[in-house]
């Protein structure tokens, strides 16, 4: 056979005998391939066997091979013999993982290289061409189908019987129905169970004001923020310095005298008067947009920002929102000093504190 | 006794025809054997993508066995010293234990994290792949749209498994998703309540992501990658024009060996990519970031990449709330537009393109030829076009970080995706549209005139032009028609040059030869091939 046949010549005549004896392996090969509609035209191989490139070739291989097994020998020590338990600092655990990702990495693709340097460059290259058998799927073919079906339509008879079609359909809707219940009914929970939406740590309990508290549970005294700082809080309840109190963390703010008096005068204007105490402030901490915790505050323009969309809250001007995707500004909570001389909150908040909803008033 | 005869020999032969006897597998398996796939590197896109899946299932498997699904509170008492004593869930403490106390589990870990960006970044530049030639038009439509639906499936999977460490990064994306949901009009509180069975956090989120991730969402993208396959193998690949390739045929390689011998190397070369950075670096550290506490978060929180782009889309929405003056009046939050109509919008486009396209073309005809971007220049401007948007959102989606590199304001940066969002898209358009039309007319300047040699000729009254090499017979001008296919543009890529200059580091001469005399030429003739011996000699 000639290395380039140029055009392709399809089987025209008669199928060969394939147990001619006459025939090579190869003619087979090519004979199967014509039955399935596949021309082999180019067949050629890249490496005379026995010559200087085909033993190179065959050291490379062999030798990527054998290069897997050292990688994952290597990997096998590392795993058992190398020291893997963490211990503070610079120790030799640290290089455990990176270790054990090089010698499988390595292994890995020796192989890999192995077998596509086996595949690439010792087998013949060929050309094949299958008919793709466009438009095959005949007129003739798609109509003997089509009517096929239809009679078994016929045959069912819905169109004389149309009984049988409505009562299956009005049998089956409420199976599916059947099926879709224990889901949504077991998944289903109301939200407004409790007023939850509503309600955050703060809300007295009988009729006792929550103290705001730090992270580690202290009640805290105006003398503990200095003009300017501020600190999270969280109300003084059983769990409230957890997750189960998500929507409850808040910022009080200790504003400077000229900040405070012009916080002061917008709370007043916004119907709020009463909510600070002294030049203290408290704003929720749950952003209104997302949900993130508002935490980075600038103190030198009053500003709150939103790390996670970058909405920017004016803590002088009822934490309205001044940039960004927010469209509505954090609740404050309205806060007193209690007779200790602990903060406490006077009130839960006022509206509904967390990302917004449809149905927030 | 009488040793029987025993013909190791026919062992295979006899056992193959016992087989075949009793399940009739002899044509189907030749079939297969024979099927003839093309060749391009382009189309190994979508395999790494499915390499990367098959990485996932291993790593996931093994990740299953000592990951523990409860938001139970428990106190850390592991390895990892600067978090001992610290409370936390429990899904939080197994995944450190994962990391520190199970060992080699940090770099099972760290290689699921990775094949899973992988497996994205694969899905996203076959399906460019797929657009950018045309492979998804007739008969291939229900293949882009099961490609299209792989994209978000794998999103889901990759959110519902990145929220599972309950570290405080992947806590705040919660948090994120909760409010996604709350701002659905109508439903969005009854929607958020289902989910996490009640407010925000709730107790159940991570059991039922643990569920979602590990058993219904890999069980509906195997469905759905074995759809992806059968169809691509009931179809046949597509394949680019050129000689002797038409819509009829497909020219290439038979699968067995060679072609099926290359897949399985790459597939170890993709998973031993994925091992070495699974092992060489680090990915979601989640002990640094802590426990997730709803009151913590710190600037440069990113999702993973693919979640960016709505990230972008988020941070660039203007503050725009819609009220609904009806009884106690209703809001539409600015959060549902960039989060749940964007996506939307975004699903629907790309589910529906092949079918838009082939209504506003009026061509409804099947296509097995793949075309050039530069063939068919507005779905190349769209398709850069919508990169551009994309790569906008996901930019965006980093502004912080940015910003704080580049020393620039982080308003005037989310000013610029804004402006830039709504601008650049249509620049892209045109932009693309002309280079497309400046590549097709070159294409046929060197159809039409022959490729550009370097050499210059001076004319007799003085005029210098340069010699062109036709590419047909004749003077070649005007005789070539337009394929759609590679056109020659240099002397050596039609075998005119020399070959390169050998040598690696710096170039091996040859000792000069002698000058030849006239009678002889200057080099010898390279070698003729050998020709396979097969039996049959063809005329």
């Amino acid at each position: 056979m000639s290395s380039h046949t140029g055009q392709p010549t399809l089987p025209g005549g008669e199928p060969l005998d394939v147990n001619d004896p006459r025939l090579s392996r190869f003619d087979i090969v090519r004979e199967g391939a014509r039955r399935d509609d596949i021309e082999i035209v180019h067949y050629e191989p890249q490496v005379a066997p026995g010559t200087k490139a085909e033993r190179r070739l065959v050291r490379t291989v062999a030798g990527f091979f054998l290069l897997t097994g050292l990688a994952a020998t290597a990997f096998l020590a590392v795993y058992i013999w190398w020291p893997w338990e963490y211990e503070p600092g610079r120790g030799g655990d640290k290089l455990y993982t990176p270790l054990l990702g090089v010698t499988l990495g390595v292994a890995l693709l020796a192989v890999g290289f192995g077998i596509l340097t086996w595949g690439k460059k010792l087998l013949p290259k060929e050309v094949s061409i299958q008919d793709r058998h466009v438009g095959a799927p005949s007129s003739e073919d798609q109509r003997l189908t089509s009517e096929t079906m239809a009679y078994m339509a016929d045959e069912l008879g819905v169109k004389r019987r149309p009984l049988l079609g409505v009562s299956l359909l009005a049998g089956l809707a409420p199976v599916a129905a059947v099926a879709a219940a224990p889901l949504v009914g077991g998944l289903i929970s109301d939200p407004h169970k409790d007023n939850q939406l509503m309600t955050t740590g703060f809300t007295p309990r009988d009729g006792q004001k929550i103290r705001l508290v730090r992270e580690d549970g202290r009640p805290i005294r105006p003398a503990d923020i200095s003009a300017g700082g501020q600190i999270t809080v969280f109300p003084g309840v059983e769990h409230g310095v957890s997750n189960q109190y998500a929507d409850s963390p808040t910022l009080l703010i200790h504003l400077r005298e000229e900040d405070a008096v012009e916080s002061r005068r917008n709370n007043e204007r916004a119907g709020h008067d009463g909510y600070m105490w002294g030049n203290y402030a408290a704003y929720s901490k749950v952003c209104t947009h997302a949900g993130c915790p508002a935490s980075l505050y600038e103190q030198q323009t009053n500003r709150l920002l939103c790390p996670c969309h970058q909405s920017q809250f004016l803590i002088t001007d009822n934490a309205k929102p001044i940039f960004g995707p927010a469209s509505r500004r954090l609740p404050q909570l309205p806060i007193e000093v209690d007779a200790e001389g602990y903060f406490v909150a006077k009130s839960d908040y006022t509206e509904a504190v967390g990302p917004d909803f449809w149905e927030r008033p | 006794m009488k040793r029987r005869k025993f013909d190791v020999a026919a062992v295979p032969g006899n056992a193959a025809r016992a087989v075949d006897d009793r399940f009739g597998v002899a044509t189907p398996l030749r079939r297969l054997l024979n099927k003839v796939f093309p060749d391009h590197w382009s189309f190994l896109l979508g395999e790494i993508a499915l390499f990367s899946f098959v990485v996932l299932l291993l790593t996931g498997v093994f990740l299953t066995f000592f990951y523990e699904p409860a938001m139970t509170e428990v106190i850390y008492n592991g390895s990892y010293a600067p978090l001992r004593g610290t409370p936390m869930s429990a899904a939080y403490a197994s995944t450190l234990d994962i990391s520190f106390d199970v060992r080699g589990g940090l770099i099972m870990r760290q290689m699921h994290h990775w094949a899973a960006l992988l497996f994205m970044a694969a899905i996203v530049v076959h399906m460019l792949r797929v657009f950018f030639t045309g492979a998804f038009r007739k008969p291939r439509e229900t293949n882009w749209i099961i490609g299209s639906l792989l994209f978000w499936v794998g999103f889901l999977a990759g959110f519902t498994g990145y929220s599972l460490p309950d570290d405080g990064l992947s806590g705040t994306g919660l948090r994120i998703a909760s409010a996604i949901m709350l701002s659905i009009p109508v439903i969005g509180s009854w929607v958020t309540a289902a989910v996490f069975n009640g407010e925000f956090p709730g107790t159940i989120i991570i059991s039922r992501f643990f569920i979602a991730h590990v058993l219904l969402i890999p069980g509906l993208l195997i469905a759905l990658i074995s759809v992806h396959l059968g169809l691509v193998f009931t179809q046949k690949h597509t394949q680019w024009p050129g000689p002797g390739r038409t819509n009829g045929n497909v020219v290439g390689e038979r699968m067995f060996p060679r072609y099926a011998i290359k897949q399985g190397g790459f597939f170890m070369v993709v998973f031993g990519v994925i091992a070495l950075m699974g092992g060489l670096f680090q990915i979601n550290p989640v002990w640094l970031f802590g426990p997730y506490e709803a009151w913590v978060v710190s600037a440069a929180s990113q999702p993973d990449w693919y979640v960016m782009f709505l990230d972008g889309s988020t941070r660039l929405m203007p503050d725009w709330e819609i009220t609904i003056p009806i009884g106690e009046g209703y809001v539409i939050p600015p959060l549902f537009w960039p989060t749940v109509v964007l996506p939307g919008i975004l699903v629907a486009i790309s589910l529906f393109y092949p079918f838009m396209e082939a209504r506003h073309l009026k061509d409804y005809r099947s296509h097995n030829l793949l075309q050039r971007p530069r063939d068919v220049p507005f779905r190349t401007g769209l398709g850069v076009m919508a990169v551009t948007f994309y790569v906008i959102l996901t930019l965006s989606g980093a502004n912080d970080v940015i910003a704080d590199k580049f020393q620039i304001s982080l308003n005037a940066m989310t000013w610029a995706g804004r402006i830039g969002l709504l601008l650049l898209p249509p620049l892209a358009y045109y932009v693309t549209y002309r280079i497309c039309l400046g590549l097709q007319q070159h294409d046929r300047e060197v159809l039409a005139h022959g490729v550009e040699t370097g050499i210059i000729r001076r004319l007799p009254d003085g005029r210098f032009v340069e010699v062109h090499q036709p590419l047909s017979a004749g003077n070649g001008h005007g005789e070539l028609d337009y394929a759609g296919w590679v056109v020659p543009k240099k002397m050596n890529r039609l075998g005119a040059l020399g070959p390169a200059i050998r040598g690696f580091f710096y170039p091996i001469e040859r000792p000069v030869e002698a000058p030849v005399s006239p009678g002889h030429p200057p080099v010898e003739p390279r070698p003729e091939r050998e020709e396979v011996t097969s039996g049959e000699t063809r005329p």
